[in-house]
């Protein structure tokens, strides 16, 4: 079954914003999880593949309401918990 | 996208996650920044550009470039495809390529730099497959009707680059000077290359945390800032 990343072809996403955004990053934090994704993955705690699965198996509705690296931030905190480096609730909210 | 409210929200979630990982002894202070700086080295679209000024002026280089991408960005110092292979297609008279990643974000990042919002938003990865001349249309390049065009997705083992076409009164012009008129959109596909650079009114825009400029034909959507 096709995962809610899967959007090729469907309907429903309205305009695109064709702004050239020449700023890698929006704000500091986001850069500080791309910082996060390469230490980790760089210490083998998590592999591309995995990252990229935890981000395609986010429930649609979170998917859709995140923005791009809030999804790469909870697909990193999942598998921190996945991988037992945090305990479930650790983080908090 | 996420207002400022929660942007700030998950700041502090970030931050508390950089604690917990320093005291676990998983992260060193400073990490971070390496990490992120190495990210964001080297990662331009003035390599691609090179690719292409190379490309428009040697045609042997040219021929190595279509037919291996990965071998040929190597030759002038470029590793794009270390781990992935970089295939380049090119636009001709007849043909207009244009490059996507339907399921997430996949795109020779060393070579076009960080990529833009749109490209990774679900609206383009959504239309691009389904209705790519009237989304080219959206980034004011009206193509010819017979004029063939092809989306090319790409995944974790293929990124690809758009070899656009060189624009006619270029002939005098040097290397140096032809790779200054490529742009990253001509090397996606969403723009051809122009002769002159003119600037674009509806394209320029604000550095984040500035209001969109009013001439703006469509009001963008809320960004999350700092």
């Amino acid at each position: 079954m096709a995962r809610i990343n899967d959007v090729g072809g469907t309907e429903g996403f309205g305009a695109i914003d064709t702004t050239d955004d020449a700023e890698p990053f929006h704000a500091d934090w986001e850069a500080r999880v791309v910082g996060l994704y390469n230490a980790l993955r760089a210490q083998g705690i998590f592999n591309t593949n995995e990252f990229r699965d935890a981000i395609e198996s986010m429930p649609p509705v979170e998917y859709l309401s995140a923005s791009y690296y809030e999804r790469w931030f909870t697909a990193i905190c999942a598998l921190l918990e996945r991988k037992g480096v945090l305990e479930p609730g650790e983080l908090g909210d | 996208m996420s207002g400022d409210h929660s942007d700030g929200a998950v700041a502090r979630r970030v931050r508390r996650l950089e604690t917990l990982l320093e005291e676990k002894g998983l992260l060193t202070g400073g990490e971070l920044d390496e990490t992120i700086d190495a990210f964001l080295s080297g990662a331009s679209p003035a390599s691609g550009a090179r690719v292409v000024a190379r490309a428009w002026t040697d045609p042997a280089y040219k021929a190595r470039l279509l037919a291996d991408g990965t071998a040929a960005v190597r030759e002038l110092g470029f590793m794009e495809g270390a781990y992935q292979r970089l295939r380049v297609v090119e636009n001709t008279e007849t043909t207009h390529n244009v490059i996507v990643c339907t399921l997430c974000s996949c795109y020779p990042l060393r070579l076009l730099g960080p990529s833009p919002s749109w490209y990774k938003s679900e609206a383009y990865r959504s239309r691009v497959v389904r209705e790519p001349r009237a989304v080219l249309a959206e980034f004011g390049l009206r193509l010819p009707d017979d004029t063939d065009i092809t989306v090319w997705d790409s995944s974790a083992e293929t990124r690809y680059m758009v070899l656009p076409r060189r624009p006619e009164g270029t002939e005098t012009l040097t290397e140096e000077e032809l790779a200054g008129l490529v742009t990253r959109y001509a090397l996606i596909g969403t723009a051809a290359v122009q002769a002159v650079t003119t600037p674009a009114p509806s394209r320029s825009v604000p550095r984040p945390g500035r209001a969109a400029p009013p001439a703006s034909p469509s009001p963008a959507p809320a960004r999350s800032t700092d």
